[in-house]
């Protein structure tokens, strides 16, 4: 088994690790009390916010951003430096997605805010929004809500697109090429449309909810968690997964797989448990490999370092670690 | 049907519904302000009443989602989804959580969150439905309003506040409305919400179970004869907090009602002025029965029936079964567990208790009576 080193995050009431990751290199944690801890050279804690809500970390890698109950976003840098983006005291800003050139979205029940360049867009919903994410290119940002998915362009005032499916979205994600957009949904489900002609793609079977999705390298396969295994569907075809039964990965015994985080160049998923185990698997030959063992609670974040040589893991017990697959 | 949920470190929930003015915000405030040693997350509608700084205090706009089950019923609090889970990702902030509700809202849809939702229902767990009622305005509302007969309907607690502001007679009428809506919930009379927070709070009153533990006598009512103004016999409520009193119940218990009971089962108006309350109970009694009987029934009863049925509550005697069974269900949602070995004095009896809406009392009464052992 590789090595493990876990970090103390200190008393225990820190709550769940809402993001366990890399920001230039240097492992990071975020905590859901708002406190960060950065392993660059030292053990640095650092507080962002009074309750922290979201995560998500930058395209370009350096940075992680975070929204809180405290209404303020914040970006932390590889050097511990803290900047705010925003501050909207009393909301709970409880979304946030990062896109290309620096570009942030976050948002606090049905409203919303681009930050991009100088650009400052505010968007609003119909129903509150659940989940954002920006188009590869980063000219429209997707926002899953109930009864749909809407696409809202950024530096136009074009009319936003509404992909209508029934029922409660509560996450969404664009395919690395930018030609599918897949929602999580309220029901043990999964939903796609192909962005050509709208067409749908209903993915579903799972018994639980799927709150965890990651698009392989070239975007050929979709990891998805909500199984006792990592439900893999195929999109290389030029229909997506239609028609086509996903892989089941890492299936030990009846765990619940939470995270699931592809690598950043094979076609290899790395897999958190809720018993806190984590694995690795080949897409291609379904060989596994075991990371961690099971611990004090699920895994709650799951994300590799840019080589993809690292993986840091945060579980819902509050235990966090990182994992170095060279030793 | 699922099993009850095992309770672990589940965190307890309390709903707090009721109409504009019944005394919703002066409860809270109560609640945040007392020395009672608990913290409790309040998740409210609107911050601007309440005037205390906490920062526990999450505000929502009420979102109905309705699952993509084909089930019209089937609704649930999507905005108590997403609070409720970014609360529990940070256990040991607070002992419990109150929701409150708008006046005009319908409480079926936050209590079913709380079973629908697996990951709500793994973190915490409904406590109790309380509803607020103002004494001088209630009839009123029951008049105009669905909703507020609703959230009379589906409480495990009612407070009839206010009672300062109408007079000795009046009360009884409005008590004797609420009984004939809801005749299991248990009643306190206040006045400024001024109730022992002890006696409302993490007291497990929506858990049937418990419930009966706590008041063996909790589903006795006995709705065949409904108390009018010219009945003479006593018709106090069943008003625990006054309880030493020697009367338990406000109706008869000298007969038990059956299915084979041939008098009338209607249900009759109190007053000329009140009698348009439209939601009416349902209580059926019998021995042994048969579980190959009664799981298809009462699924088929629900099924069908659900979107009128507000609650339904049942203790349930199977033949050769020693432990006695309890059934609680919310318009198509049920949730069944054995909970205990019946004692050797008791009686094995079935009774279950339906509230709601366009209620066939005769059929429920026929078809019950066929699930006999």
């Amino acid at each position: 088994m590789p090595s493990i080193a876990l970090l103390d995050t200190g008393d225990g009431e820190t709550g769940h690790v809402e993001y366990a990751g890399f920001i230039g290199g240097n492992p990071v944690f975020a905590m859901v009390d708002g406190t960060a801890h950065l392993l660059a050279g030292r053990h640095r804690e650092i507080t962002l916010h009074d309750g922290l809500l979201a995560a998500a970390r930058s395209w370009d890698g350096n940075l992680l951003l975070t929204s809180g109950e405290d209404g303020r976003v914040c970006a932390l840098g590889s050097d511990g430096g803290v900047v705010e983006r925003n501050a909207s005291p009393g909301k709970w800003i409880d979304r946030i997605a990062a896109g290309p050139s620096g570009a942030i979205a976050f948002s606090w029940g049905k409203k919303g805010m681009v930050l991009a360049g100088q650009t400052q867009k505010p968007f609003e919903s119909e129903r509150t929004i659940e989940g954002i994410a920006f188009a590869p290119k980063g000219m429209r940002i997707a926002l899953a809500r109930y009864n749909g998915v809407e696409l809202v362009w950024i530096n136009t005032s074009n009319p936003s697109q509404f992909l209508e499916w029934k029922g409660a979205h509560t996450g969404v994600s664009f395919s690395p090429d930018g030609k599918y957009v897949v929602s999580t949904m309220q029901e043990n489900a999964l939903h796609g449309w192909r962005l050509s002609d709208s067409k749908h793609m209903r993915m579903t079977g799972y018994p639980a909810k799927v709150k965890s999705i990651s698009w392989s390298a070239k975007g050929k396969w979709l990891a998805t968690s909500g199984a006792p295994a990592a439900i893999t569907w195929p999109f290389s075809g030029k229909d997506g997964p239609m028609g086509k039964a996903p892989k089941e990965l890492g299936a030990i015994g009846r765990i619940l797989a939470t995270q699931v985080a592809c690598h950043p160049e094979e076609d290899v998923v790395a897999i958190g448990y809720e018993n806190g185990m984590v694995i690795a698997v080949r897409i291609e030959d379904d060989k596994e490999a075991l990371l961690r063992r099971e611990g004090a609670g699920a895994i709650s974040s799951l994300n590799w370092d840019d080589a993809g040589k690292r993986l840091a893991f945060g579980t819902e017990a509050g235990e966090a670690g990182v994992i170095d697959l060279t030793q | 049907m699922s099993e009850a949920p095992i309770e672990t470190s589940q965190i307890p929930v309390t709903v707090l519904t009721g109409y504009l003015g019944a005394g919703k915000t002066t409860l809270l405030n109560r609640i945040l302000t007392e020395d009672h040693g608990r913290k409790y997350a309040v998740i409210v509608n609107e911050f601007g009443e309440i005037g205390i700084d906490n920062d526990l205090i999450v505000e929502t706009d009420e979102e109905i989602y309705e699952m993509n089950n084909g089930c019209i019923c089937c609704t649930v609090r999507g905005d108590l989804i997403r609070v409720v889970q970014n609360l529990m990702k940070r256990p040991g902030r607070f002992d419990a959580v109150i929701v409150e509700t708008t006046g005009l809202a319908d409480p079926a849809p936050v209590a079913q969150t709380f079973f629908m939702d697996d990951d709500v229902r793994a973190k915490s767990r409904l406590d109790s439905v309380i509803a607020l009622a103002d004494a001088k305005h209630l009839l009123l509302r029951l008049k105009d309003s669905p909703e507020a007969e609703d959230q009379i309907a589906f409480a495990d607690i009612v407070l009839l506040n206010k009672t300062d502001l109408v007079e000795p007679n009046e009360l009884e009428r409005v008590e004797k409305v609420i009984r004939q809506i809801n005749p299991s919930a248990r009643i306190y009379r206040t006045s400024r919400a001024d109730v022992d927070l002890k006696e409302i709070l993490e007291q497990h009153r929506f858990d049937l179970a418990r419930a009966i533990e706590n008041d063996p006598h909790f589903l006795d009512m006995d709705d065949t004869h409904v108390c009018g103004p010219d009945c003479d016999h006593e018709h106090h409520a069943h008003d625990h907090h006054g309880h030493d009193n020697g009367h338990d119940h406000h109706h008869d218990h000298d007969h038990e009602c059956g299915p084979d009971c041939d008098h009338e089962h209607h249900h009759h108006g109190l007053d000329g002025a009140i009698h348009d309350t439209t939601i009416g109970t349902v209580s059926l009694r019998g021995g042994e029965l048969d579980p190959q009987k009664f799981f298809p029934w009462i699924q088929k009863i629900t099924q069908i029936d659900g979107p009128d049925i507000l609650r339904l509550k049942g203790i349930v005697a199977f033949r050769d079964d020693p432990e006695r069974y309890v059934v609680q269900g919310i318009h198509m949602i049920l949730e069944g567990d054995h909970q205990r070995p019946w004692k050797e004095n008791e009686a094995r009896q079935s009774r279950v208790v339906f509230i709601g809406r366009n209620l066939d009392r005769e059929k429920l009464e026929r078809t019950f009576a066929a699930c006999a052992a």
